[in-house]
């Protein structure tokens, strides 16, 4: 094990706003006292493709304590060209159901929700397509995937290397849309004063969220403010700039006044972005011992017809396992539907469910323990770069977690071990995530009573990245952490990117460093050491180092083992044991890490059995769009939930050494689970989720 | 939301007269279901009378056993009740089996039987459905049903009742009590709820205005050897996708006497009649409690989502019953 830390990272400390947060004394973003505020309700198109012919506010106007009904009609203009999907409030145009179409703004909250029912739109409705399909004429080949990867990728003859496989598996995996549903909704305070735009907002990233608010308002990024100090999740939802803020901002413009508006959960299912349903081929050809020779992964998604966004499903696969003949592909179709966005490990967690599944049927094709067979095909460079890992812990986690789980002595055998009414099996998955990190400025303050502050734009959605960066800086700076205090989540402080792509950290502490070793040498050069009685200062920014990083490829990896228990008579599914060990490099805090690996793993579990957007064709929408009806696990599900990682020590990430932690959690728990009810049923589900009616009327896959 | 009045009655004759005045005036017992459907739209009421203050939340040994359950005891109090656990466990379940803590905590009785379908149609203002504006259509019937009947429907309305209790009550012939603007009536629990038909908006028997004020449980020695089953897509706070209430009186390994319904199958709680005939006067076993199962879901239509409900229905029927005859076992 590694020695034990001897500063404040890697020691375990709760979260810094832990107690503000269960005594309500930390503030969202609607939450914050604003004198002479209004409230904003947004109104969604019930009409699925098409134009409104007519907005008819006279209605709700006539309601008392209204103050305006926005409208394409009549909202403030927007920048034209910077996003589709924000271009609200602007056009007749509707393209997909539930697109917010008006907003209705009044004195309470209450009369706003009112009038926004009795506001009358008329459409001109045209037929809209919503279902993705493989046979879809519109599929077509995009540019590149989510955020910037190459859309296919061929290595060697696939073709011929498989056709000459001794085992071959062909199988077709399907994922439906899932919806991100933070606690907290996308809500925004917004207020105008002398030109001046300051939002309240609960997002991911306030310094980009600025720069979108500045181009469609037209104004110099100066004037606008974006505060998110406390944020109740986003699980990539919040990535970005997204309704909420745009609509809350023209409301307060129109009306001169503060405006506060929140989606409903209802209104989460779409609008906001949701993780695109996928549907996914995946070839394997090895040999006898499970030597995989061929390997193939065709993924296709859906976009809007607004903006493309290609889920990254197949990318997983170029660089998990070996393989001589390679191929990656990526189709989408442009649906008249929400444009997909980020969810927890967008790309890798519906890509690892294919192939982790798929590399679960070839273990059983070839009669091999599906762990050995990963270990076997654990490739000793990138399989299609050829380029060194920066560090590659797969197999030390895989075998870590099958000496944990007790796996030796598993029977393979399906559909066989029986405790009473249950069906008992176990499984196993892989897992990786890209390792990276982008630039960031940050300050640090030295005050003359030998206090410091850290000041850099990092959100904090309820992660604890706060805490960590706090840790990494008192570190940096050698003093206890008592004598460091952080600012993060708000726009004036020094710019940073957002807390998505499991980059937060790893990207917010590297600046955190520079800035706390540059003050360092200041004070260091200060005469006899004496701060200034204004204090001293450094703020740095990381652009040129991270520019510089080598081009290697550097991946967090994890194994997930689970058993799962299948009611034989209802087809009902419980976990007993989820467990997932992991190597990501340097853990600054146990405790914010271990929620974080236990809520990916939490959410991998759910994504497994039970999240399912339902698609209504004839609306375009989905129709359970509450959380009554769009199921997320319970603590009931799952007994035990149990989080390890490994000592990991890699030069080559940054000076924190982390590899980020927020998403390979998630990563391979869907096909865990998957291939666990297989070995406890014998049937193979290939479209999650595995609802228990799926387990009742099918016949076992073997 | 619409703006409403709130009013807390000094008694029962003055909750029945406002309701009786005022035709946009409707009972708030919790409120965990009437709440929600006001934010979203689907009841517009524009008078609450809260009746959570009434003396109606004490559960009573009835005089020749059985019970009187007060109509706004808090569904987690009745579950907890030592004669409710003692000699009613399938009522104890059903109630332990719903909602979560939190909703127990709230929900009354009536409520409880009270609440409305959670089609998710009926609970969205932009789709059609013929329940929420009698004469818009059943965007259900061919559209997302899984969680839908497949006994007893109507093409106008696919809804289940969601109730857990009121598949427990139904096992157990409770009766209803009701105050009218005429007086005291008793009704049934198995004739308070009808059957869609050309109506799906008239969900029960009840007159308007009508206040359920207590419900009577007669007294069945062998509810003693009753349970609930309840199936559902996790592990707890979701409605069942199929459910089963049986209680089962066994003279040597002959039946003597069952009781049997389902939950989640039909606009109402299931009464099995048949399939409690079939199994009367015959020696128990697996295979019977299945044939009895089968002869109840002879009529059942499944949906284009909801045709493992039949088998699932089937499957925890036998399950109950032979957990229930213990030793019968074959
Ligand atoms: C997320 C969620 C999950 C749930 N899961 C389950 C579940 O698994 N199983 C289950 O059975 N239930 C479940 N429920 C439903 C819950 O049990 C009901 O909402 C509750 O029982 C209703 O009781 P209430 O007192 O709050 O009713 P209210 O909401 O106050 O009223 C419901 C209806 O009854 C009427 N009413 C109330 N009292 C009277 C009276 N005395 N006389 C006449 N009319 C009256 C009201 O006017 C209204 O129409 C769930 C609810 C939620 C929100
Ligand atoms: S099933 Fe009934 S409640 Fe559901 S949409 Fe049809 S009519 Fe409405």
């Amino acid at each position: 094990m590694s020695a034990p830390p001897v500063g404040a990272v890697g020691r375990e400390h709760p979260r810094l706003e832990g107690r503000d947060k269960v005594t309500g004394a930390a503030r969202y973003a609607v939450e914050y006292p604003v004198e002479n505020v209004t409230y904003g309700w947004a109104v969604p198109a019930a009409a699925t493709r098409g134009r409104i012919l007519r907005v008819d506010a006279a209605p709700a106007l006539a309601l008392p304590g209204v103050l305006d009904v926005l409208h394409h009609g009549n909202a403030p203009r927007l920048t034209p060209g910077v996003d589709a999907d924000l271009f609200l409030l602007q056009e007749p145009a509707v393209h997909y159901r539930g697109q917010f179409v008006a907003v209705v703004v009044a004195e309470t909250i209450e009369a706003a929700r009112e009038a926004a029912r009795l506001v009358r739109i008329d459409y001109d409705t045209e037929p809209h397509t919503t279902v993705l399909s493989e046979h879809h004429p519109g599929l077509y080949r995009p540019n590149k995937v989510n955020p910037s990867y190459p859309t296919d990728t061929e290595d060697g003859d696939f073709d011929g290397g498989f056709a000459a496989a001794e085992v071959r598996v062909d199988a077709t995996y399907r994922t439906p849309a899932y919806h991100n549903n933070p606690m907290e909704p996308h809500a925004t305070t917004a207020r105008w004063r002398d030109g001046r735009l300051l939002v309240h907002d609960s997002n991911q990233g306030s310094t980009p969220v600025q720069a979108t608010l500045a181009e469609l308002f037209a104004l110099p990024r100066e004037a606008v403010r974006v505060v998110a100090e406390h944020v109740g999740g986003g699980f990539g939802s919040k990535g970005y700039a997204k309704a909420a803020v745009v609509l809350a901002a023209l409301a307060a413009r129109q009306v001169d006044r503060p405006v506060r508006l929140a989606l409903t959960r209802q209104q989460l299912f779409g609008p906001i972005g949701y993780r695109a349903p996928t549907i996914q081929r995946v070839r394997l050809g090895a040999d006898a011992d499970g030597r995989i020779a061929a390997v193939c992964h065709d993924a296709i998604s859906q976009t809007s017809t607004l903006t493309e966004f290609a889920e990254q499903a197949a990318v997983y696969t170029r660089s998990m396992y070996a393989g001589r003949h390679r191929r990656t592909t990526h189709r989408v179709v442009r649906l008249d539907v929400p444009t997909p966005f980020w969810m927890r490990a967008p790309g890798e967690c519906p890509g690892a469910y294919a192939l982790e599944s798929a590399m679960d049927e070839l273990a059983t094709a070839c009669g091999i323990d599906p762990v050995e067979l990963r270990i076997r095909n654990d490739p000793a460079v990138d399989p299609e770069q050829g380029l060194p890992f920066t560090s590659r812990n797969l197999v030390a986690c895989l075998r870590d977690g099958a000496r944990r789980f007790g796996w030796a002595d598993r029977d393979p055998t399906p559909g066989v071990r029986r405790d009473g009414r249950w069906l008992v099996g176990t499984g196993v998955a892989g897992a990786s995530y890209p390792a990276r990190a982008r630039a960031a400025a940050a300050a640090a303050t030295a005050a003359p009573d030998g206090t410091f502050e850290v000041r850099i734009n990092a959100t904090d959605i309820g992660t604890g990245a706060r805490t960590a960066l706090w840790q990494v800086a008192a570190d940096a700076l050698d003093v206890p952490v008592d004598r460091v205090a952080i600012r993060v989540g708000d726009s004036d402080l020094p710019a940073a990117g957002v807390a998505g792509g499991s980059m937060g950290t790893a990207s917010w502490s590297w600046a955190v460093i520079r800035a706390c070793e540059g003050l360092r040498d200041r004070l260091r050069q200060a005469p006899g050491g004496a701060v200034p009685a204004d204090g001293l200062t450094v703020e740095v920014s990381t652009a040129d180092e991270v520019r510089a990083q080598r081009p290697l490829p550097r991946y967090a990896y994890g194994a997930h083992f689970c058993e799962v228990r299948v009611d034989a008579d209802t087809g009902e599914v419980r976990v007993p044991r989820l467990l997932g060990v992991f190597a990501a490099g340097r853990v600054v805090n146990p405790t914010t890490a271990r929620s974080q690996l236990i809520g990916g793993m939490t959410m991998g579990m759910s994504m497994a059995l039970h999240e399912e957007g339902l698609l209504d064709e004839r609306y375009g929408d989905w129709v359970n769009h509450d959380l009554a009806m769009y199921h997320v696990s319970v603590c009931a599900d799952v007994e035990r939930i149990e989080a390890y990682w490994l000592p990991e020590e890699d030069p080559e990430l940054n000076p924190a050494g982390v590899k980020g932690i927020g998403e390979i959690g998630i990563v391979g728990t869907a096909a865990a689970i998957t291939n666990a009810v297989h070995h406890a049923t014998g049937v193979r589900v290939r479209d999650l989720p595995v609802r228990l009616d799926k387990l009742l009327e099918r016949p076992p896959t073997r | 939301m619409r703006a409403f009045r709130y009013h807390r009655p000094a008694d029962v004759a003055e909750a029945v007269a406002l309701l009786d005045a005022d035709p946009e005036a409707a009972y708030l017992g919790g409120g965990t279901n009437l709440v929600d459907l006001m934010k979203l739209g689907v009841q517009r009421p524009g008078l609450l009378v809260d009746v959570t203050g009434l003396p109606l939340d004490t559960v009573e040994p009835g005089p020749d056993g059985g019970l009187r359950i007060g109509a706004t005891v808090r569904n987690s109090d009745l579950a907890a009740h030592p004669l409710v656990r003692r000699d009613y466990p399938v009522l104890a379940r059903a109630l332990l089996d719903a909602a979560s803590g939190q909703l127990r905590n709230m929900a009354t009785t009536a409520g409880n039987l009270l609440q409305r379908t959670r089609c998710a149609y009926f609970q969205d203002t932009a789709k059609a459905c013929n329940k929420r504006e009698p004469g818009t259509g059943c965007a259900a019937l061919h559209g997302q049903n899984r969680e839908l009947a497949i006994l007893g429907w109507s093409e106008r309305c696919v809804a289940t009742h969601p109730s857990d209790l009121a598949v427990a009550l139904v096992a157990l012939d409770a009766v209803v009590e009701v105050r009218e603007p005429g007086g005291p009536r008793d009704v049934p629990l198995a004739e308070l709820h009808r059957t869609p038909g050309d109506h799906p908006e008239r969900e029960t028997t009840l007159p308007r205005g009508a206040l359920i004020t207590a419900v009577r449980v007669p007294p069945l020695p062998f509810a003693r050897r009753s349970t609930y089953l309840k199936v559902r897509d996790r592990a707890a706070f979701a409605f069942a996708v199929g459910s089963v209430a049986a209680a089962l009186d066994l003279d040597g390994d002959v039946v003597r006497d069952v009781r049997l319904a389902y939950g989640a199958v039909a606009h109402q709680p299931w009464r099995a009649y048949r399939a409690e005939e079939l199994l009367r006067g015959r020696p128990f076993t697996a295979e019977l409690a299945a044939q009895a199962a089968d002869a109840e879901l002879a009529a059942a239509r499944p949906l284009r989502h909801n045709g493992f409900k039949v088998p699932l229905i089937r499957n925890i029927t036998v399950r109950a019953l032979t957990g229930l005859a213990g030793s019968v076992r074959p």
